[in-house]
């Protein structure tokens, strides 16, 4: 295997739970919740994945398991945000310090386990074919999961109706409440589909990227995925990019260090953040770019008048 | 009677702590960095633990807390298991020191064992383990197998203890193969299974055949196996997690230590001293060596019979240092303050070491 195809590969692996945990984010967000959380039902969807399919042997219970543990979590957050209308800051950042402490207790008998992972696809021709085979038909089934999500995402919130009413509850949730959406029930579903997202991103984390369960294995990631739509200033492909962009510095500062180059290392493992810093002030600069795309009612609560 | 203290009960227990010092029993508090469950560095600890348990039966009690951060946590857990009665307590890993170094100012009765620390008190023990003579050890089995002539090698944090560990890699290397090649990364943390992971292929990626690892996850053996190279396992034996990959793991075996140092307290004989002990007291082991031909497996072990019984050191020159001076004549040994303040590689090691 190739140097280049070596990296290209990492780099996959490393932006692919970003990506999955950003874009469930972004839809939140766009009906206009600001759902903090997303780190801790990253880490309960990365143990109850880890659990279900070490009890099971299938990858794919676990997948479900994940999945479904993530939505738990958002539901949670949704009946603290929506039905008893608490401050969403405040109940996201609870959220995130339930899960890391759930996770624990949930995976105590888990730890330093070996894993169940799951399996690549693999095309027999087409994985053969240097470089462009294993980097395109060579990947695990849930980075193409990832892909297919930001285009579905992309085309559901700009070319559907339900992407219309999901923008407008965003945007002005009186209005929307007006023309006779539910408001609180589409938000409810967003917030569902964020969590689904948050716990997928796990799923793949001690499933794919490392099998097996770690406390506090997320490290961070869910906080990135955060900055992230942010970033990508609510377009799902920007959202892509600076997945892609985070996990390219971030694969590139270990490879810089295995080339022996010198740079320090501390300064490398802070290069990612640095960039992510950066660009977030590039784009908050341009007041056109943010303004077109940022739902106005962001972690307002919504209560419907009789 | 083993007991496990979850963090959240810890304002409870200190309270209802108060006057519960058992006068017959010999408490024995253990502070983990990681989790038991690492299969690794903690781990390890956790079976002097056991030991313990297993030599004294009833004449000890142990308490450990797993998971404590290294820093201002630390105090804190150590300060709780000296309030519940702990009359010795082993404080296990290096960014401990000074926590240790506090609390037991505050508690003068108490004995305190520092693991791998060089500051020491009337009743604060240092202790370590000689790790890097395993380490000439895979350094000459990675030589002989690498078809590539290059291995790879994620470390924690540039500190002596892992820099020597690297410089031994690599003498036992060269001792084989003079134009062999390791490839460092450091990955800034001791416990990090993803950055490991994503290290372990990077790594790979340019070219690296065997994998080995100062970092305590289980992570970069995985990724080697699934890569198909082969690598080494770290403070205990991961074969389970490579067993067609794992060609042999330095274990840390502290058992014997606690045992005996858990017996001086309860006699009476304990004093603060500084142990560094390797191949020769049994505290650093080689596990079975699979997944190799024969003769390199007689290579393997002549080298750990002659550090075991003393007739050769690793660091045995001559050496030179990466910009060319010379460390050690030839023959000559390196002074043991020279290795415990290790900050230069050896020539030959293609990366700086971050300052």
């Amino acid at each position: 295997m190739g140097a280049m195809e070596a990296v290209v590969l990492t780099i996959i692996t490393a932006s692919t739970p970003l990506l999955i945990a950003a874009i469930g984010e972004l839809v939140v967000e766009r009906s206009g919740v600001l759902n903090l959380g997303v780190e801790g039902m990253m880490v309960v969807g990365a143990v109850c994945a880890f659990a279900a399919a070490y009890t099971t042997g299938s990858p794919w219970i676990g997948v479900l398991a994940g999945v479904l543990s993530g939505v738990g979590m958002s539901v949670l957050f949704g009946f603290l945000t929506q039905t008893l209308v608490t401050n969403q800051v405040a109940s996201g950042l609870s959220l995130t310090l339930l899960g890391l402490g759930l996770s624990g207790l949930i995976g105590e008998g888990f730890t330093g386990l070996p894993g169940v992972k799951m399996t690549a696809i693999e095309i027999p021709a087409l994985t053969e074919i240097p470089f462009i085979g294993p980097v395109l038909f060579g990947q695990d089934p849930l980075v193409y999961v990832s892909f297919m999500l930001v285009a579905a995402v992309a085309y559901v919130l700009t070319r559907t109706r339900i992407g219309l009413i999901i923008r407008a509850v965003g945007g002005n949730h009186h209005s929307a409440h007006a023309l006779g959406y539910n408001v609180i029930a589409v938000r409810y579903g967003c917030i569902m589909f964020g969590g689904a997202c948050a716990g997928l991103a796990g799923a793949y984390l001690s499933l794919s990227y490392t099998p097996q369960w770690i406390e506090n294995m997320t490290a961070g990631r869910g906080w990135i995925a955060l900055a992230l739509v942010v970033f990508a200033t609510w377009v799902p492909f920007r959202v892509l990019i600076g997945a892609y962009l985070f996990g390219t510095i971030w694969i590139m500062g270990l490879y810089v260090q295995g080339m022996g180059v010198g740079i320090p290392s501390q300064f490398l493992s802070a290069l990612p953040y640095l960039v992510t810093i950066a660009a977030l002030v590039v784009i908050s600069g341009n007041r056109l770019l943010t303004k077109v795309n940022t739902p106005a009612c962001i972690g307002q609560s919504f209560v419907p008048d009789r | 009677m083993k007991r496990m203290i979850g963090a959240v009960l810890a304002i409870a227990m200190t309270v209802a702590a108060g006057g519960a010092i058992a006068a017959d029993k010999l408490k024995v508090g253990f502070i983990y960095v990681g989790p038991i469950g690492d299969h690794g560095w903690t781990y390890q600890h956790h079976q002097g633990l056991l030991a313990v348990e297993e030599a004294y039966g009833d004449k000890v009690e142990t308490v450990y807390v797993e998971k404590v951060a290294e820093g201002p946590d630390a105090e804190r857990a150590i300060t709780r298991l000296a309030r519940q009665g702990a009359g010795m307590i082993f404080t296990t890993s290096f960014g401990f020191m000074e926590q240790t170094l506090k609390v037991a100012e505050k508690f003068p009765d108490v004995k305190f064992e520092h693991a791998t620390g060089y500051k020491r008190a009337d009743n604060v023990s240092t202790y370590s383990g000689r790790f890097y003579e395993g380490r000439y050890v895979i350094g000459q089995i990675a030589a002989k197998m690498s078809k590539s002539g290059v291995a790879g090698y994620i470390a924690s944090f540039p500190i002596p203890e892992v820099v020597r560990g690297i410089n031994s890699f690599m003498l036992g290397a060269q001792s084989i193969n003079p134009d062999f090649k390791v490839k460092v990364v450091w990955v800034n943390s001791w416990f990090d299974p993803g950055k490991e992971a994503d290290a372990a292929k990077v790594l790979i990626g340019q070219g690296a055949d065997i994998m080995t690892q100062h970092t305590d996850s289980t992570a970069p053996l995985q990724i080697a196996a699934e890569q198909g190279i082969m690598g080494f396992g770290q403070a205990s034996d991961m074969l389970k997690f490579a067993p067609k990959n794992q060609m042999t793991s330095i274990v840390d075996d502290w058992a014997p230590y606690y045992v005996r140092r858990v017996g001086e307290v309860l006699d009476g004989s304990w004093k603060s001293e500084d142990t560094w002990g390797g191949m020769d007291v049994g505290m650093v082991n080689m596990s079975a060596y699979t997944n190799l031909p024969d003769d390199v497996v007689a290579m393997a072990k002549k080298t750990q019979a002659s550090i075991t019984d003393g007739s050769f050191h690793p660091f045995t020159g001559p050496i030179f240092k990466q910009d060319g001076s010379q460390a050690a004549g030839a023959g000559e040994v390196l002074d043991e303050g020279t290795l415990l303040g290790m900050n230069w590689y050896v020539k030959g090691i293609d990366d700086k070491l971050p300052q």
